[in-house]
């Protein structure tokens, strides 16, 4: 990336649960869902984000949306901090910052046809108002694949590949810079999955969209990502280029996790690292670059 | 001498419901033999579940065997009785599921419900049965077996509760166990533990497993036979050789082409199989691909053979009849490693090569250009299907037959 300007800056996110109370309502315990995250995403580029489940990587991206408020820790997109704003000042960022989630099936109003599902977010921030607005709508269906005729449809007459569609043009509409992909395509057939992609990466290329892609199909986010983040235990344990994170993984969680993809090729002899989750204690080593852009939480 | 111990004739499944019949199962023909390990890899609504459900008689209202045969050791099993079913499954043939949560009773204890099933399927008394629960537990690598026993499901994590089911399926000392999606609900450092677990179980005995997946780096891992599923029919079938480098349907090439490659050069487009899975409520009558597929031609109308392309290597697909496939019909033939025109260069060794039609798919990677994501509608505009016409098969012209984007 030679413009490298920073859209999204993360320093030191945290994001406590509460997992027991006393009897007074007072937590007595909580889970670290996020414990201490920093990393930053260019504007344009596609930061993906691996971990196991539990690992806290789709709170990270939680977080980022506003969806919750963090505990410790300050996001800034753009140079403002997020945490710090009334539901009035975060309107903007509501715009700008927009998201897919992986269930293509909660996540549309089944009663809604598509016209108001894509409109909708329109009419919030008053984009388009009146009339321009179904012709928007219109073109957007036909970017994301879809056909005008689809305007008064209703969510249910869709595959689950196409409801995807429809979620990604919802969150095109209000036209944002940034999108939080959580797991978008991990809920499609194996034969739709591609097309998806392939589509996400066609509409950055005209858009100048920043994604943040967090997804747990390790062969996919390669793909698709310019650099990654693996998170580990409410931890960022590396961050590196795609590539030099693939050819050359530091931290051992990540050699394990990797070590781990099955190849589907039956001739790839795969030497599996084993990763002993209870003989890693990690828990004072920081982050830092071990290579030049490569870092890692190894001492 | 191979031992067969499942075979399936044309097995037709259906499911009844208000919208009609779903035809989920047509006309599906395998077999396992003892000592092999058979994938089963397809889509959702690909019947790859269904027809595993069959083979353990789990097939009720609203659904319906209506045709076909399913055979066990050379007997026929339709119409059997339901306590003779009972029987069978458990002692010999066995099963786990997806979600080990659901199928385990979260409110007893592990042991008493393996000893349970020990006990009834062999007989044996209580402390012995409780031994054995043990010994197989300690055998899919849980420690401390005796103490594990006394704990609740969810006192285990989602892998450990899959070695339990594992290990629950194994305590009867099955001849076939069907394993379906085991894997799919876990993560993938957990996943390669219980792969490995399977590769484990087939180098000591002489047990026939099936694994049903959609993930082709899962069958690429631990098969050595794969059966390709498509709108309920087998599409190709082969030794899993065979299927990943000279794969024989252009269904199962579109497959292998549709997931990144390994090594492949950053940003290396994707090539997707456009369009989506057919309705099996209205299924089309001759191959169920023939929407999707590259190379069809007017004689995919009809529903194709499997056509032999090596010893207990087949494929779902005229293009393979000398009689009938267009001329230049080889993008289905099986050369062995054609390298796909424009992948990156590190990446052929790992790729599994298709076959030559992988040069005349390739889609133009532009990027940027508005008109450009049509090339992804699943109705492709009639640019790319003449690049098609010009190297593959004769294109099927009735763009108004594809279901495109109208369900």
């Amino acid at each position: 990336m030679s413009d490298a300007k920073t859209l999204v800056d993360v320093r030191g996110l945290k994001k406590h649960f509460p997992k027991e109370k006393d009897v007074w309502g007072r937590t007595t315990e909580v889970l670290k869902a996020v414990d201490g995250v920093s990393f930053s995403i260019r504007k344009g580029e596609t930061f993906g984000l691996v971990g196991e489940s539990g690992s806290g990587k789709s709170t990270v991206g939680r977080c980022l949306l506003r969806l919750y408020d963090y505990t410790d820790g300050e996001v800034y997109y753009d140079g403002q901090e997020l945490s710090k704003l009334g539901d009035k000042e975060l309107r903007p960022f509501r715009r700008r910052i927009q998201s897919i989630f992986q269930d293509p099936y909660s996540s549309l109003n089944p009663g809604m046809n598509v016209l108001e599902l894509i409109g909708e977010p329109m009419d919030i921030h008053g984009v388009h108002a009146g009339g321009a607005r179904k012709d928007a709508v219109a073109e957007l269906l036909v970017k994301v694949g879809l056909k005008k005729e689809h305007l008064n449809r209703y969510p249910h007459e869709f595959s689950g590949g196409q409801r995807q569609r429809l979620s990604i043009a919802r969150a095109l509409s209000v036209r944002p810079e940034f999108v939080v992909c959580d797991e978008p395509i991990s809920a499609l057939d194996v034969s739709v999955q591609a097309q998806v992609v392939n589509m996400l990466e066609d509409l950055q290329a005209e858009f100048g969209l920043t994604y943040l892609f967090i997804a747990h199909d390790l062969s996919m986010v390669r793909h698709i990502s310019d650099r990654i983040g693996v998170m580990y235990g409410g931890r960022l344990v590396e961050v590196a280029d795609s590539d030099a994170l693939y050819d050359n993984p530091l931290h051992p969680y990540t050699q394990a996790l990797l070590s781990a993809i099955p190849v589907p090729d039956p001739r790839a002899a795969g030497k599996r690292i084993a990763w002993d989750r209870a003989a890693w204690s990690g828990e004072g080593v920081a982050l830092r670059e071990v290579e030049p852009g490569h870092f890692a939480a190894i001492p | 001498m191979t031992e067969r111990l499942l075979e399936m004739e044309d097995l037709r499944v259906s499911f009844y419901s208000r919208d009609g019949e779903n035809q989920a199962v047509r006309g599906v023909s395998l077999h396992v033999d003892a000592g092999e390990t058979v994938g089963i890899v397809g889509e959702s609504g690909s019947g790859k579940s269904v027809t595993a459900k069959a083979a353990l008689g789990l097939i009720g209202p609203p659904g319906k065997v209506i045709g076909g045969d399913i055979r066990y050791r050379g007997e026929s099993l339709l119409g059997w009785s339901d306590s003779r079913w009972r029987k069978l499954r458990g002692n010999r043939i066995a099963m786990v599921f997806q979600d080990p949560m659901t199928a385990l009773n979260p409110v007893k204890k592990i042991g008493a419900q393996m000893t349970e099933v020990i006990r009834r399927h062999r007989g044996l008394g209580k402390e012995e049965a409780r031994q054995e629960a043990a010994a197989k537990l300690r055998e899919v690598g849980i420690s401390e077996p005796e103490r594990r026993l006394d704990q609740y499901p969810h006192e285990f994590s989602g892998g450990m509760r899959q070695r339990v089911m594992i290990a629950m399926a194994l305590s009867c000392q099955p001849e076939l166990l069907l394993a379906d999606e085991p894997t799919t609900a876990l993560d993938v450092t957990i996943q390669a533990q219980i792969l490995n677990l399977l590769k484990d179980i087939k180098a000591r005995s002489n047990m026939g497993i099936v694994l049903i997946t959609h993930d082709l780096g899962v069958v690429a891992q631990v098969c050595t036979r794969v059966v390709v599923m498509y709108g309920g029919m087998v599409m190709e079938e082969g030794t899993v050789e065979d299927i990943f480098y000279r794969a024989g349907h252009p269904y199962t090439q579109g497959l292998l082409k549709s997931v990144p490659k390994r090594g492949g050069g950053l940003r290396e487009r994707l090539v997707p199989i456009e369009g989506t899975p057919p309705d099996l409520l209205d299924p089309p009558p001759g191959c169920p691909f023939i929407e999707r597929c590259p190379h069809a031609f007017a004689k995919c109308v009809e529903r194709p053979p499997l056509f032999e392309l090596g010893e207990g290597h087949r494929a779902l697909c005229w293009l393979h009849d000398a009689e009938h496939a267009p001329a230049k019909g080889s993008g289905g033939g099986s050369q062995e490693h054609v390298p796909a025109k424009g992948s990156g260069g590190g990446s052929q060794e790992h790729a599994p090569a298709m076959g030559s039609d992988s040069e005349s798919r390739e889609h133009a990677p532009v990027k940027g250009s508005g008109s450009e994501s049509q090339e992804h509608a699943p109705a492709k505009g009639s640019g790319g299907e003449s690049q098609e016409q010009a190297a593959g098969g004769v294109r099927l012209h009735s763009e108004g037959e594809r279901r495109a984007s109208d369900e």
